[in-house]
């Protein structure tokens, strides 16, 4: 199911929100930005509409009238990897990070701009594309070469430790997506060390003190306070 | 020229306000209605019933509490119809006693009341000892009451009476309820129809009285007494009739004030000289003062008289006398000076009864203060021999002093043990100096009894070893009878001296010590900001005066509750009650006076002129001085200061509460005018912008112009979303729902991710930041701390000239995190630097984009979440920092816990 999208056949977005004035409003710049709209106005009825109509992407809201969108994505999330991006006028670190953790693949916090939210959603598209078998990510400065495992900055190699690697390779596939603390934790060092949030710190700190200009101010990995960690999209 | 401005005769602007607020009480009081007859049969019950047949006929709630038919047919007739209450029983040595049930009327609670005889004496165990008082306190229930009573029970007839007919009447009424009556019937027959009554046995008579009251009825008596009542009947209609014609200002004959002033002493007379001056002032129209004068060389300072005084005091007050005590050196001057001051017009005092050769060594006071009266006329009352009847009820005798006598009898014989060592250097007569030392020595320290014993066996061991013929009471010499008797004077009077002198200052030593520990008192309520505080100051100064347990009840409402009490204070039910009345009826009961005086405490109501705040339950551990008067006298003290101190209290309390509300309020409003303002005006800018691209102006518009408006409205619009999120975040924290989420956090990220939040706001801004290598850890919400210097650095922004650059300091050692945020904007005004973290505060800049007024207070109550410290100051060099201290303590918990945890895994 990954079709080439063009004039004809454009992306299809499934929009959850019972807000009229949202849905309108999305409706109208989405379909001007050439995609392809549907709107649901509560959960049990979005769920329905992903079965129907098998959008590639779904905006939902978390407040919906029947149920909580966090449990819409952990539904969802039982049968579909269907990209989710929340819009949400929630805006603490604890939503986020659940609504994260239950799947979702970004967050947006209302209100919002229209650019930001038409690169977030070009991002998760890209992202739900087989990736093709390219042996180098570039982005930037940076490049990484998957199939002998180096990294340079401006053709500089640079020296990673196997765990720095790995975190590195996860941060830098899921280019601009937010990944919390207990997802990265998960991949990289396996369920057991769920609690031990110090070790990505300090793995997080060593990485951009090699790979980044002023580890103060970093370019490439960047900090979701609360949240969690994401790599800045090419 | 007369002064009138005080003259109580004269309607004046305070009459009509007593007037008004007397008829105000009025009307929330029961009346009183008393049948005054002039002795038993007159029908007075006959009477009374009568008309409370007829106010129910007319649909009135009348019920008999307690009415004494004695078995009369016609008086059984008309309690027909009525509600009769069963009497109360009271069980006194056995014999059952039938008594008002003054509860249950309480309870009952008629329209009107009907209660025989009010001069009965209750039985013990009631709650007052006299049924005056429970007619009283009906009254203030709000009850009316019917009642009946003799003219010889009133307090102020009682010895004229006692004078006319040779009776003395135990159960008296003071005269103080007859001024409350609102209605006196007058109850009359003539005497011989009386008589005739009481020949055909239709007068009740108890069985024992039998002579004495035969005696009583007699035509001359009874005629006397009718006369009596008519004329105190009368009298109360006069009264009547000009409190009407003072009070509707009916101009009559006024005539000048007369106002009566009596002396009192301390003797058996003053009690009938009180009562001569009540009947006078009676049939003046007079007011009358009472007053006794305490001088410093007054005998009557002795504890006995100054309970008699007392007594006599409160005597007079129950008269309808206004008292005083007055301290001076001079009895007569001080009268006068009394008399002057009060516009007395007559002065009664009584005829010395001392003989006539002290008169010569003193002039009587009489004398003097009619030598002094000027215009002020004195009545002199005469006090026949027999009237010393009435002496004050069970005095206690005091114990003979063994002891002393027996050191007494030591000092003579040690006196004449010396004199017959030196009997061969001193002739007899010069012997006398040292018994006279030896009485001296007996006045001075066992007291005047001793010292008078001593002399006189003084007297006898010097005649009997050293008057010749030796060891024998004869004296050879006659010119010994001569040294015999001057001896004697010279010790009476040394011995007098120094006995007054000690008791003196006995009483100056007591007195000081009074005023001493009410001082004390005052001093502790002065410092007491606290009802606790007050409570303790109380009960300790209470202790140190007096030896007694104590309680404190204070008032919660309505109920009574004991806020603090001695260790091992039991106060039950019944006790309770006590000082239920006392709070409620804002009178002294329980022991030691005339309420509920079976109660084991004394309840003193705590009161202020307008509120009764508590009550006082005092024990005395020394049962004589529960009738005390000094005792009494400093606890009505102690009981008015505690009064007062609470309500001070309360006052306060009540002050700071309304100021407290008042600053919320301010508040409250600041908070509203700021938020509509801070929400509308990018609203109103949004929606001006908005409505522009409808219709005819967008047409003009060039393409400029509208990204222009764009822009600005997007920038209001963001503007507006910082705000709604400061805002959710200040009523967060203020809320307390503002739960840290503590992990930790590299400092280093920390300013990173600030930094990154404010990419596109910092434009080109350089932000220099200096951070130690590595870079510290510390546990804190990431978040939040993120918000704190995303708030910072965008007021610094705002603040400073655009393209100068901004400083982040951070330092740590083992305790502390330091951040410091630098910026060179202009500072801000010294005043101003401790009040820029309040809420709302801003500072006007002159461009007009102020802030929110909430960021840096939101950093203050994040700051302060995480038991830090958050500072501004200007910089020497010009410019602003702010200075962020946390602690990092938890830090190297948390980081334990962690490897603890670690090593776990």
């Amino acid at each position: 199911m990954s079709p080439e999208w063009n004039k004809d056949n454009p992306p299809r977005i499934l929009v959850v929100d019972d807000e009229r004035a949202i849905q309108r409003f999305l409706e109208t710049v989405l379909a001007g930005s050439g995609f392809s709209v549907q709107v649901a106005e509560n959960g049990r009825l979005g769920l329905a509409a992903v079965v129907a109509a098998r959008p590639d992407l779904i905006l939902l809201d978390l407040g919906l009238p029947d149920m909580d969108g966090v449990e819409v994505i952990r539904r969802l999330r039982e049968w579909s990897a269907t990209p989710v991006i929340v819009l949400s006028v929630r805006e603490r670190e604890d939503d986020k990070v659940g609504a994260l953790d239950a799947g979702a693949d970004d967050y947006l916090t209302k209100p919002f701009g229209i650019p930001e939210l038409l690169a977030r959603i070009r991002a998760a598209l890209r992202r739900a594309l087989p990736q093709p078998d390219e042996p180098v990510l570039t982005i930037g400065d940076l490049q990484i070469d998957l199939g002998r495992r180096l990294v340079s900055v401006r053709g500089g190699d640079i020296q990673l430790t196997p765990t720095e690697y790995d975190l590195l390779r996860l941060l830098a596939g899921h280019a601009g997506k937010v990944m919390t603390h207990r997802q990265i934790l998960k991949q990289i060092w396996g369920s057991g060390h769920l609690e031990q949030p110090h070790v990505l710190r300090v793995n997080i700190s060593n990485l951009r003190h090699k790979i980044e200009d002023d580890p103060s101010r970093p370019y490439y990995i960047l900090t979701e306070a609360g949240v969690g960690y994401r790599f800045r999209a090419a | 020229m007369k002064k009138y401005s005080d003259d109580e005769d004269r309607p004046s602007p305070e009459a009509l306000l007593k007037l008004a607020q007397a008829e105000e009480a009025e009307a929330e009081r029961g009346k009183l209605k008393i049948f005054l007859g002039y002795a038993a049969g007159v029908g007075k019950t006959y009477a009374m019933l009568a008309v409370a047949q007829q106010r129910h006929r007319e649909g009135r709630g009348v019920v008999a509490a307690y009415v004494e038919s004695h078995g009369r047919a016609e008086t059984d007739a008309l309690l027909a119809g009525l509600e009769v209450m069963p009497k109360a029983m009271i069980d006194y040595q056995g014999v059952q006693l039938a008594e008002l049930d003054l509860d249950a009327v309480l309870a009952r609670k008629p329209e009107i009341a009907l209660v025989d005889e009010l001069a009965h004496s209750n039985a013990p165990g009631c709650r007052h000892e006299k049924r005056w008082q429970d007619v009283v306190e009906l009254l203030t229930a709000g009850i009316d009451v019917y009642t009946t009573v003799n003219v010889q029970h009133f307090e102020s007839a009682n010895d004229l009476v006692a004078q006319i007919t040779g009776v003395v009447v135990r159960e008296t009424v003071p005269d103080t309820i007859l001024d409350l009556a609102a209605e006196i019937r007058l109850v009359d027959i003539p005497p011989d129809e009386l008589l005739e009554r009481l020949a055909d046995g239709k007068v009740y008579m108890p069985a024992q009285a039998g002579q004495a009251l035969e005696k009583f009825f007699q035509p001359g008596n009874l005629i006397a007494l009718r006369e009596l009542s008519m004329r105190r009947a009368a009298a109360r209609v006069d009264g009547q009739m000009r409190a009407y014609m003072d009070t509707r200002s009916i101009s009559g004959p006024w005539p000048v004030a007369e106002r009566l002033l009596v002396c009192i002493s301390g003797s058996p007379f003053s009690e009938k000289l009180l009562r001569t001056t009540r009947r006078l002032a009676e049939e003046m129209k007079a007011s009358w003062h009472a007053v006794y004068i305490e001088t410093p060389d007054n005998t009557g300072h002795v504890q006995e008289n100054r309970e008699r005084i007392w007594h006599d005091l409160r005597l007079a007050e129950s008269m309808g006398a206004q008292v005083a005590t007055v301290t001076a050196t001079s009895v007569p001057k001080a009268t006068i000076d009394y008399a002057v001051r009060h516009h007395v017009t007559k002065i009664v005092v009584g005829k010395p009864a001392k003989s006539r050769w002290r008169e010569l060594l003193r002039p009587p006071i009489v004398d003097q203060i009619i030598r002094l009266s000027g215009p002020i006329d004195v009545y002199v009352v005469s006090m026949a021999p027999g009237e010393r009847r009435r002496t004050m009820p069970a005095r206690l005798k005091k114990p003979v002093p063994w002891p002393a006598h027996l050191s007494a009898l030591a000092m003579v014989s040690g006196a004449t043990l010396i004199c017959e060592l030196v009997r061969m250097l001193l002739s007899p007569p010069n012997m006398v100096m040292i018994y006279l030392l030896a009485v001296v020595l007996a006045a001075v320290r066992l007291g005047r009894s001793a010292a008078i014993l001593a002399a006189c066996l003084g007297v006898l061991a010097f005649d009997f070893f050293f008057v010749p013929p030796l060891l024998t009471f004869a004296v050879a010499d006659t010119e010994y009878l001569v040294t015999f008797a001057s001896f004697l004077v010279v010790a009476v009077v040394i011995s007098t001296l120094v006995a007054t002198g000690r008791e003196r200052a006995d009483i100056l030593r007591a007195r000081e010590v009074q005023t001493a520990s009410l001082y004390y008192l005052s001093r502790d309520l002065a410092v007491a900001a606290d009802t606790v505080a007050i409570m303790k100051a109380v009960i300790r100064n209470i202790k140190e005066s007096v030896n007694a347990d104590l309680a404190v009840f204070l008032s919660e409402g309505e109920q009574l509750e004991v806020m603090a009490a001695d260790d091992g204070v039991h106060l039950d039910v019944k006790e309770q009650a006590v000082a239920d009345w006392a709070f409620r009826n804002r009178q002294a009961a329980g022991r030691g006076t005339a309420t509920l005086s079976s109660a084991e405490f004394l309840y003193l109501p705590m009161q202020t002129s307008v509120n009764t705040l508590g009550v006082l339950a005092i024990k005395l551990e020394n049962e004589e001085d529960f009738s005390s008067r000094q005792h009494r006298l400093l606890l009505d003290a102690f009981a008015s200061q505690t009064a007062m101190a609470l309500e001070r209290v309360r006052f306060s309390r009540q002050a700071e509460q309304a100021q407290i509300l008042q600053a919320r309020e301010n508040l409250e409003r600041a908070l509203l005018n700021s938020i509509s303002h801070d929400l509308r005006t990018p609203l109103a800018t949004i929606s001006a912008i908005l409505s522009s691209f409808r219709g005819e102006a967008e047409l003009l518009m060039g393409d400029a112009a509208r990204r222009e408006l764009l822009a600005t409205a997007s920038g209001e619009a963001e503007r507006l979303n910082r705000f709604v999120g400061n805002l959710l975040d200040m009523t967060r924290l203020e809320a307390g729902a503002m739960s840290l989420k503590i992990e930790d956090c590299d400092i280093q990220d920390l300013v990173g991710c600030a930094l990154t939040a404010l990419e596109h706001r910092l434009g080109g801004r350089k932000v220099q930041v200096g951070m130690p290598q590595p870079s510290p850890i510390a546990a804190l919400d990431m978040g939040l701390m993120t918000q704190v210097l995303v708030n910072l650095l965008d007021n610094s922004l705002k603040y400073s000239p655009a393209n100068s650059p901004l400083t982040i300091n951070v330092q740590s050692d083992e305790n502390w995190l330091r951040l410091e945020l630098l910026d060179q904007g202009p500072g801000v005004a010294p005043h101003d630097l401790k009040r820029i973290f309040d809420k709302f505060y801003r500072i006007p800049i002159p461009e007009g984009a102020g802030g929110t007024g909430l960021g840096l207070s939101i950093c203050k109550g994040v700051v302060e979440a995480h038991h830090g410290r958050i500072r501004a100051e200007n910089r020497p060099g010009g410019g602003l920092k702010i200075t962020i201290k946390l602690p990092l303590q938890q830090t190297a918990k948390e980081g334990k816990a962690h490897v603890a945890r670690v090593e776990q895994g």
